[in-house]
């Protein structure tokens, strides 16, 4: 059962020029992506600055409006298609989706105790006050913080408290749907620790559904079971999650794998860097959109879009050469 | 850690951003201090009739040009303040009347003394005043900073200016401010054409210098009106630039406010857009409104004595410190009684203190800004 079906999902923003605003581009920055979480799965969404991932996970959240595709999302009492729904029916349905922000600094209002805060989603869904007390107590429980810090301020916490604080906002209406955009990338290495073995104990005690956006491959590894890595707007492979770091089957994929930080210098494989720059969504290169960075680049690249398709039972990569090229992982 | 420290920490974790600011406002030393001179000065507002000591629109041609006059604390008997009565003799070459102390008509100054009959706060009637002298002829009085050519008592005159200058300042801000926050916030919320379209109008009020645009209008005003009338419209006319500074603090904040992501949290919980605004934007940028007036007042009150000292504001009787500027603007005059430029005092006090206070607000509002 999936809880999240996205099915050719696309955000395009027209690029206005000359006297009369005539649209003369499009900046592609979701171009085609489809995926599936089911119900208790956590999947990684990663991929460079840029490349339109926080894009989906603000489409999704609807606090952006895709321009096509669907978001087929399962409310518990039916499913709905959240692409093309209005922003005022929207509103009964946000408390099924719920976000962890990435900055934990401006994403809790600085005017309100933590109490207040984690206390707001239940308030404006109805939930009455005595029954609201119990609730943030419990969840500051779960987030393992002190019960007097409800009535702190958030200005006393620290970035990884706050985060925490952040997460049992999240939680607080018991969300079928978790968007955690980059949660621990604010943080220093030793707080993302922290917050991811919270995460995974969430994981495991609230069967969380979950969609784990980051920028690089180092934290997703234990937290998701399946990771879908993007590229200028689109999908270029999803795997479960062991498969993708032992053997990447995109080019893109093992130049992400290689900027993962091997504790063992002398174990670390062949050298691999991602020259040059991501390419720009409103000017994609022809062909395959990673061509100009790519070392195993051949002609087709350069002329005809590879689709993703399934090289292996659950294993989807978009790469012409997927099945002739080895390619390093880490262990 | 010890248990002060670790009380101060608990006071520090559970205090409210106003208390934060507070905290860190007191810390800035000249902008305490210009509070509290901006209270003082308020204060003088509201009880101006209580501390002016002559009517301040008694007129006595006997009395004109007088010079400042001190108030002797002691003579030989003691402490006894009092000041000396005043022999006008004419100057037979100049013609001018020239004032001298006769020390055989000592005046005793009384606090609590009676003298011009009042209004306080419009409620009741009184004639205490908290300095007089006893006894004595019409002519006879405490002239602090001396008279006008009139004979008017030119201290009397401030202290009574004050409360016209300072309130047409408060009066002048809350227009702006009400019309500044409604079509700041509109212009920041709605964002599109709307948007397009008030600041576009702010631009072109903005663009207009103010001087000529205060003239016309200003000549506008029908000569029939009363003070009261022509006291309204002069706020009125002010607040009409005003307002443009205080719309653009607020649309940026609405503008920054929107993409922080406490709001879209909010947004995303199901908060209604009035909750929204009221709980999570405007509890988030008061401090910066509150910042912005302050240094928007001396503004609406310098605005308000230039337009008077160039006789397009409030007209006599009324009096505001710009009227009472007006009569410096005569060389000859000045050269005689230069003391009539002492009103110019107060205007730069009370600007420099707004000033520091705003500053200092602005400073504790926003630390990181």
């Amino acid at each position: 059962m999936n809880v999240l079906e996205v099915d050719d999902l696309k955000k395009h923003y027209p690029i206005h020029g000359g006297m009369l605003r005539r649209e003369v581009g499009r900046v592609r920055a979701v171009d085609g992506v489809s995926f599936s979480i089911a119900a208790g799965e956590t999947l990684a969404l990663v991929g460079e600055s840029g490349c339109g991932k926080t894009t989906v996970s603000r489409c999704i959240l609807r606090a952006l409006t895709p321009t096509s595709g669907a978001i087929r999302f399962d409310a518990g009492d039916g499913t709905v298609d959240l692409a093309t729904m209005p922003k005022r029916a929207m509103r009964p349905l946000r408390r099924h989706i719920q976000m962890i922000f990435q900055d934990p600094y401006s994403s809790l209002n600085p005017r309100m105790m933590v109490g207040d805060i984690i206390a707001e989603p239940l308030k404006v869904n109805g939930v009455p006050a005595a029954e609201r007390n119990a609730r943030v107590l419990e969840l500051l429980d779960l987030v393992q913080m002190p019960a007097v810090a409800r009535t702190r301020f958030p200005h006393a916490f620290s970035g990884g408290q706050r985060q925490r604080i952040g997460i049992a906002r999240a939680l607080a209406l018991n969300p079928r749907l978790v968007v955690a955009d980059e949660p621990v990338s604010a943080l220093d290495v030793s707080v993302q620790a922290q917050i991811i073995n919270l995460l995974l104990d969430l994981q495991d005690r609230l069967k969380l559904s979950m969609l784990f956006v980051a920028h690089d491959l180092s934290v997703v590894r234990h937290v998701s079971d399946r990771v879908a890595v993007m590229y200028v707007g689109r999908i270029v492979e999803i795997a479960p999650t062991d498969e993708l770091y032992r053997s990447p089957r995109h080019p893109y994929t093992e130049t992400l794998l290689a900027a993962v930080p091997a504790p063992d210098p002398l174990r670390r494989g062949r050298q691999m860097k991602a020259s040059g720059e991501v390419a720009d969504p409103a000017k994609p290169p022809p062909g395959c959109a990673f061509h100009p960075r790519c070392p195993y680049v051949q002609d087709r690249c350069r002329t005809d879009r590879p689709e993703l398709a399934e090289v292996a039972p659950g294993r989807w990569t978009s790469c012409h050469r997927a099945r002739e090229i080895e390619l390093a992982g880490v262990a | 850690m010890s248990a002060t420290t670790a009380a101060a920490q608990d006071r520090w974790a559970e205090a409210t951003q106003l208390q934060l600011t507070w905290w860190r406002f007191r810390k800035h030393r000249l902008a305490v201090i210009s509070l509290v001179i901006v209270f003082l000065f308020y204060m003088v507002a509201a009880f101006a009739d209580f501390l002016a000591i002559n009517d301040p629109h008694a007129t006595d041609a006997r009395r004109s040009f007088i010079p400042p006059q001190a108030i002797h604390l002691f003579d030989e008997d003691g402490f006894n303040p009092h000041v000396y009565g005043l022999r006008g003799v004419r100057n037979m070459q100049t013609f001018q009347l020239t004032y001298t102390p006769d020390p055989n008509r000592k005046l005793p100054v009384r606090l609590f003394a009676r003298g011009y009959t009042y209004n306080l706060f419009g409620l009741f009637e009184t004639d205490i005043h908290l300095l007089g002298v006893e006894g004595g002829q019409r002519t006879d009085g405490i002239f602090l900073l001396g008279t006008d050519q009139l004979g008017r008592d030119l201290f009397s005159r401030m202290i009574v200016a004050t409360r016209v200058s300072l309130l047409i300042g408060l009066a002048g801000v809350t227009l702006s401010l009400l019309l500044g926050i409604i079509l700041g916030g509109i212009s920041g919320l709605y964002g599109g054409w709307v948007d397009t379209f008030i600041q576009r109008v702010i631009e072109v009020l903005r663009s207009i210098p103010t001087i000529p645009l205060w003239m016309g209008l200003a000549a506008a005003l029908p000569n029939t009106w009363s003070t009261t009338q022509v006291y309204f419209a002069i706020t009125v006319i002010i607040s009409l630039i005003g307002w443009t500074d205080l719309a653009r603090v607020v649309r940026g904040r609405f503008l920054s406010l929107r993409e922080e992501d406490f709001v879209v949290a909010a947004e995303l919980a199901g908060a209604s857009q009035g909750r929204i605004i009221f709980r999570h934007m405007l509890p988030s940028f008061a401090s910066h409104i509150i910042a912005a007036v302050s240094l928007a007042l001396p503004a609406m009150i310098v605005s308000e004595t230039a337009l008077s000292f160039l006789g397009l504001g409030l007209r006599p009787p009324a009096i505001s410190w710009g009227i009472l500027l007006q009569d410096a603007q005569n060389i000859q005059v000045l050269a005689n009684a230069p003391w009539l430029l002492s009103a110019a005092v107060p205007v730069i006090v009370v600007i420099l203190a707004f000033n520091f206070l705003g500053d200092g607000l602005r400073d504790a509002a926003d630390p990181y800004g």
